[in-house]
């Protein structure tokens, strides 16, 4: 972990209660500067209560946290000179235009006019709003208000932004596009943490990951190291009857099964070439499987293989 | 950058966004407007002939009466914006922005002075209109330059006033429905007092509140500066009632929107 005064963020024993419901139960993170960090967790997890805090918006009630050496509970004006925050409920004013919206950002950071006009010109260039800038904000897709969003959170210059789930309801390629934005402001130098739901996302974005459940962080690492926690692909086989069932368990060397089920479950990345030699494998021992199911790695995963128990509400919505 | 520029400057910036919502969403204003104007009508026209006879002055009817209602009007209309700034500041709390406010450097209290500064501007122009329609319809101040300064003096203290109560109210009310209803009361008052019909021709209990609410003095005093009536302690009565109410409006304000956001 980075020392409290070299960490863009640094974070220890944080704790949140409303009333009886034990939100943040001690929560330590480390955030190097420059760096992309993911906090992935389901809904009701605490991430948006940690955004929340470290944003300065809510007290904490016990533990510290630090935000550029600056502790946010004692000196939130310091703390909100250096932060931007884009939250999960997009904070434009729907009644104003785009440029209206960049004109108050631009006012309330005491840009001179010259000034403002050259940054908020910079940033509806920048974020494909050009065009739509005369249009009131109500007016504007869900993808168009995320940008417009986050163009108000960078027109201070913020050297850490809070992105609480970024891309929350966004269509596949404005998802992609906000990707890129984030890519390009950690690319400045720009510190970012980031929330979310998806381990695609947080795979994709992030250099470090925390998973978070029910108000407690159950792992921290790279993409990397934490893919290797989860148990990963598998490829799903069903069989006829127990002798069947049997003989393929012996033949594809004791893997995951279900005895009850005829169920065997095989490590497997779902690419064509590794199930050909799956099922190259049954066919040289003449085993016939009745049903075969190719299964992805997914935040159930994760919270199957860290927390022992799946992610209930994801799982009942299914 | 001193506290005091950081405030002005804020402030003006949101007093800006305050004016340029008006703007985009015209309707609210022109019913905050609207509603004195009919009243102003009916008690003019409906009921002055009737009213204005009982006044117990030389002359009756319709023009004595359209002296005596205009200054519990313009309370009205005061009180009907505050009713607006209310339902407005309770809309705004539930807009995302106001959480991004909140994580910006800048003077805090910008967000409410803003909305303040922003109803006083909505309800001058709105008095403005009242007044120049009930010039129309028969109302004859005897007001020299320097008591029409005084009279404008006195209606922007009672906005300021009754904008701090129900910018407090709006960031009290619990949704937007209870945020237009919670200032209800305000409306009523000018009839409760000396707004409508002299305090004298009241039951003693209805005429013991009337002439101890705030209103009352404050309609006295602009009775006073207009018409040419005596004015007596109620000037006193009426800057000492302004002052309270914007102070314990302001403290209550401040105070509800620097709790915890989550709800």
């Amino acid at each position: 972990m980075t020392s409290p005064s070299r960490a863009a963020i640094h974070v220890s024993g944080l704790r949140k209660s409303y009333g009886d419901k034990v939100v943040l139960d001690g929560i330590d993170l480390g955030i190097a500067e420059g760096a992309i960090f993911a906090l992935l967790g389901p809904n009701g997890a605490g991430k948006t209560t940690t955004v929340q805090i470290l944003s300065t918006l809510v007290d904490a009630d016990g533990g510290e946290a630090r935000v550029l050496g600056h502790d946010v509970a004692r000196e939130p004006d310091a703390v909100r000179e250096l932060i931007g925050v884009t939250g999960q409920f997009s904070a434009v004013d729907n009644l104003l235009t785009g440029q209206e919206n960049l004109n108050l950002m631009a006012d309330l950071h005491h840009l001179d006019r010259p000034a403002r006009r050259r940054r908020t010109a910079e940033l509806l260039q920048r974020f494909d709003l050009t065009r739509e800038a005369g249009k009131p904000a109500s007016m504007y897709s869900g993808g168009m208000r995320r940008r417009l969003d986050l163009a108000m959170t960078l027109v201070g210059n913020p050297r850490v932004i809070f992105l609480d789930e970024p891309t929350t309801g966004l269509d596949p390629r404005s998802r992609r596009a906000m990707w890129d934005v984030i890519r390009d402001l950690a690319a400045d130098g720009v510190t970012i943490l980031l929330t979310t739901q998806y381990l695609e996302e947080a795979d994709q974005l992030a250099d470090r990951i925390a998973v978070l459940d029910r108000g407690r962080l159950v792992a921290q690492g790279t993409p990397d190291e934490l893919k290797r926690l989860v148990p990963g692909g598998h490829v799903q086989l069903r069989f006829a009857d127990a002798d069947e069932f049997r003989f393929a368990y012996q033949v594809l060397g004791a893997p995951a099964h279900d005895e009850a089920s005829l169920t065997i479950q095989v490590p497997n990345d779902g690419s064509v070439r590794s199930l050909r030699a799956l099922l190259d494998q049954l066919d040289h021992a003449c085993v016939e499987a009745v049903d075969l199911s190719v299964h992805q790695p997914d935040l159930d995963d994760v919270f199957l293989a860290l927390t022992g128990q799946p992610d209930r509400e994801r799982s009942t919505t299914r | 950058m001193s506290t005091v520029a950081l405030a002005v400057r804020d402030s003006g910036t949101m007093l800006r966004r305050s004016l340029l919502r008006m703007r985009r969403y015209p309707s609210m204003t022109f019913m905050l407007i609207g509603m004195p104007v009919v009243f102003l009508l009916l008690f003019v026209y409906v009921f002055g002939g009737t009213l204005g006879n009982g006044l117990g002055a030389a002359s009756g009817g319709h023009e004595a009466y359209a002296n005596y209602v205009v200054p519990g009007i313009l309370l009205m209309a005061i009180a009907g914006t505050a009713q607006g700034t209310a339902i407005t500041v309770a809309m705004d709390m539930t807009e995302g922005i106001i959480a991004r406010f909140r994580t910006m450097a800048i003077f805090r209290p910008s967000v409410l002075t803003g909305h303040v500064l922003g109803a006083v501007v909505q309800t001058m122009l709105g008095l403005a209109v009242v007044v120049g329609i009930a010039l129309l319809v028969g109302f004859r101040p005897n007001a020299n330059p320097v008591e029409w300064l005084a009279a404008a003096g006195v209606l922007a203290m009672t906005g300021v006033a009754l904008t701090w109560l129900s910018v407090a109210l709006g960031l009290a009310a619990d949704s937007v429905e209870s945020a237009s209803n919670l200032p209800m009361p305000l409306v009523l008052l000018p009839f409760l007092g000396s707004g409508f019909v002299p305090t004298e021709s009241m039951p003693t209990a209805v005429r013991w509140f009337a002439e101890y609410q705030p209103f009352t003095p404050i309609m006295e005093t602009l009775r006073g500066l207009l018409l040419g009536t005596g004015i007596g302690a109620d000037a006193g009565a009426a800057a000492a009632w302004c002052a309270g109410i914007t102070v314990v409006g302001f403290l209550w304000a401040r105070r509800r929107y620097n709790r915890n956001t989550a709800r």
